[in-house]
């Protein structure tokens, strides 16, 4: 049973066709790429997958169950962690706080906890840190913990968006555009960070990006949108030599 | 894993900078600041009790010696207004009665009050707890023993502090605008009202009390609680419909609440109208309002700091990745909501039974104007802020009393300065630690454990 499987989904925004017949089979373990030129809809599968917008056809399956309609933040709590593209962090909260949120879905002890201070809260909150602390070491950013984000260099920024995406415990990882805005340096440390996570968590990831060398560098398989249609799929090298995707990334010759 | 990037560079971080000044040669003014931050929590309670006592046993007779009409009641400042030929006096008798003793006591107590803290700190936190309230509770007591009208101040101000907490909570915490707090005040006023004066009290509105009076003060508890629990379920009318989208909905929407809550009362005669409601039973004692806004403290800090309480930070800064963290946004806004609502509710019962009256007309735009000053002066997402802006303003408030209509320009020049300078107000964004204030504090050389 594949571990998120998209078939026929299409999103319309008012009279505009954003995303159409998507479909996505995503294996356990797997490190997936979306191409796509600026525009073409990447985000908005992300948007769509993750509940923020629901899909106006169309089934997205989580390990076989339904997710169509759900929550947000119920669909996050079954398994599916994000990044954001323009990185949105929590800017009064510190890096620590930031991770310790993520397992929010993960706390038991309710109102009652919240309010009167009671052990098992204490005890809840003690394993929750403990286990951020974990995370932020695995991501290098342990000694940020208790800065607010908005004063940590940028790709550590990228890095405290990821381990808080780790920390809801996910089985599918989706990074929207996670170089971008980052120099070639920041570039290979963030490559080396997806794989380190890939490896020790086992998560599946799908990535969108931008940049062809960081896709060809990590993804087996690659699918290119183009005005919300998948019009190419397959290994990095059919990538590159399909002719759609050159002409949607350069034009076609006579045009050009 | 490798990481290329640099630790943010120094002088970025109010910490280092901080550091960086303590090394430059210290002031006097550095230097009388830092012989008084070895004083702990505890030695300044000691200091503010022998102040009380000093007031207690020498303040009628130093008053006289100053050539003051009376006891100064609020650090002399009503006196200073009225004549100001005696501003000398006054001052003389404010450092003469507080400053001096407050400041020689906490210093010279500091070792045996830092080694004391220390004791405390190595026990259980509660318990060091009640010994700090109790001692703060003991010198309020007799401060407020000596004036009747201080006692009325400082019971207006600790439902402030309840008030001007809740607020925040939505305004701070949550970053929402509601301007329904005055609304919520009023159903836990009449609420938690119609239940002592239905049973306990012999008055027009309701006829014969039903229970016998020595029950009562068990009772009151339970009259409050009800009181907090109808406004937190107005809170909740108000809550669905708003919270379904964010922007502006909430502060249009909670505005409307507000009028509808005092125009309902206004024509319900039995509720009394316009003309209100009195009799209530004298319940708001000190020692009852002082626990209440204890209790409040208690349990939004706790809250504020649980990760239930910080989602409200996260939704604030950014909802969606709130909600792709997890967080249940709307659980979180209508729960945070409603404490709020629940807290203003048992400060409207409380203030109900401090003034034995109420009307509808106490629960207007005015009063939603002072809360929500108090709120941005002390500073957002912040308990201490809280308790600071709403005893500052109250006080503040009290103190310019001579000066009538002047008084209402004075205090909303002081809250323009402060959006100028502090747009987030004085003391934003600060976690209310309980176990770092009551801490020993130790000099570089260091005295106690």
């Amino acid at each position: 049973m594949p571990l998120l499987q998209v078939s026929g989904m299409t999103h319309y925004f008012g009279g505009l066709r954003a995303v159409h017949r998507y479909h996505l089979t995503l294996e356990p373990g797997e490190i997936r790429g979306l191409i796509g030129p600026n525009g073409a809809g990447k985000t908005t599968v992300f948007n769509l997958i993750t509940g923020i917008h629901t899909p106006t056809e169309g089934k997205v399956e989580l390990e076989g169950r339904s997710i169509v309609g759900r929550r947000p933040h119920q669909i996050a709590a079954l398994g599916l962690g994000r990044t954001f593209q323009n990185l949105l962090l929590w800017r009064h909260m510190t890096v620590g706080e930031h991770v310790r949120m993520a397992h929010y879905s993960q706390l038991g002890y309710g109102l009652i906890g919240a309010l009167f201070g009671t052990p098992r809260r204490i005890a809840e909150e003690r394993r929750v840190a403990e286990n951020s602390m974990r995370l932020m070491e695995m991501f290098d950013v342990a000694r940020y913990r208790d800065f607010l984000v908005g004063n940590l260099p940028y790709g550590a920024q990228r890095r405290v968006e990821m381990a808080r995406a780790m920390a809801i415990d996910p089985k599918v990882l989706l990074l929207d555009e996670p170089t971008a805005g980052m120099t070639p340096e920041e570039l290979v440390t963030m490559i080396g960070t997806i794989r380190q996570v890939h490896r020790d968590f086992g998560v599946a990831i799908l990535l969108i990006e931008h940049r062809l060398k960081f896709v060809m560098e990590l993804c087996r398989r690659i699918q290119t949108l183009v005005f919300g249609e998948v019009i190419a799929e397959g290994t990095p090298q059919e990538i590159q030599r399909n002719p759609h995707v050159i002409e949607a990334y350069l034009g076609k010759e006579e045009i050009a | 894993m490798r990481h290329d990037d640099q630790p943010p560079t120094d002088s970025k971080t109010p910490m280092v900078e901080f550091a960086v000044r303590a090394q430059t040669p210290p002031s006097a003014m550095q230097r009388i600041r830092s012989s008084f931050s070895v004083i702990p929590m505890l030695g300044w309670l000691t200091g503010i009790l022998c102040a009380v006592f000093i007031e207690r046993f020498f303040g009628d007779e130093l008053a006289y010696r100053l050539y003051l009409p009376k006891l100064p009641v609020l650090f002399g400042c009503l006196i200073m207004f009225k004549t100001p030929v005696l501003i000398p006096s006054a001052l003389a008798y404010v450092i003469l009665v507080y400053v001096i003793p407050v400041t020689a006591t906490a210093r010279l107590t500091a070792g045996l009050t830092n080694r004391l803290a220390a004791i405390l700190d190595r026990g259980p936190i509660a318990a060091s707890c009640l010994i700090h309230l109790g001692l703060l509770y003991l010198a309020l007591h007799y401060w407020t023993d000596l004036s009747d009208y201080r006692l009325l101040v400082l019971k207006l101000t600790m439902i402030a502090v309840m008030l001007t907490l809740s607020l925040n909570l939505i305004n701070g915490y949550m970053g929402e605008f509601s301007c329904s707090h005055p609304g919520f005040m009023a159903l836990g006023a009449y609420s938690a009202s119609t239940v002592t004066l239905l049973l306990f009290s012999n008055d027009r509105l309701f006829g014969a009390a039903v229970l016998p009076a020595a029950w009562g003060s068990y009772c009151f508890p339970l009259a409050l609680i009800f009181g907090g629990i109808s406004a937190a379920a107005g809170a909740l009318l108000v809550a669905i419909p708003s919270f379904r989208t964010r922007g502006d909905y909430l502060a249009i929407i909670s505005l409307a609440f507000m009028f509808i809550v005092k125009s309902l009362i206004e024509n319900l005669e039995w509720l009394g109208g316009p003309r209100g409601m009195s009799g209530q039973p004298d319940w708001s004692s000190l020692p009852v309002v002082y626990a209440w806004m204890v209790a409040c403290i208690w349990v939004v800090n706790n809250f504020v700091r649980s990760i239930y309480g910080k989602a409200l930070n996260a939704l604030r800064d950014n909802e969606m990745a709130a909600e792709a963290m997890t967080v249940n946004t709307r659980k979180t806004k209508i729960t945070a909501f409603m404490l709020g609502a629940f807290w203003a509710g048992v400060a409207g019962g409380l203030f109900a039974h401090v003034m034995r009256f109420v009307n509808p007309g106490t629960f207007g735009i005015q009063r939603l104007a002072e809360v929500l000053a108090m709120v941005y002066f002390g500073g957002l997402n912040s308990v201490v802020g809280s308790i600071f802006g709403a005893v500052s303003i109250n006080l503040i408030s009290e103190m310019l009393r001579p000066l009538e209509i002047y008084k209402w320009i004075v205090i909303p020049v002081i809250l323009i300065l402060v959006m100028i300078y502090r747009p987030t107000g004085l003391l934003a964004f600060r976690e209310f630690d309980v176990k770092a204030i009551l801490r020993p504090k130790h000099s570089g050389t260091g005295q106690g454990a």
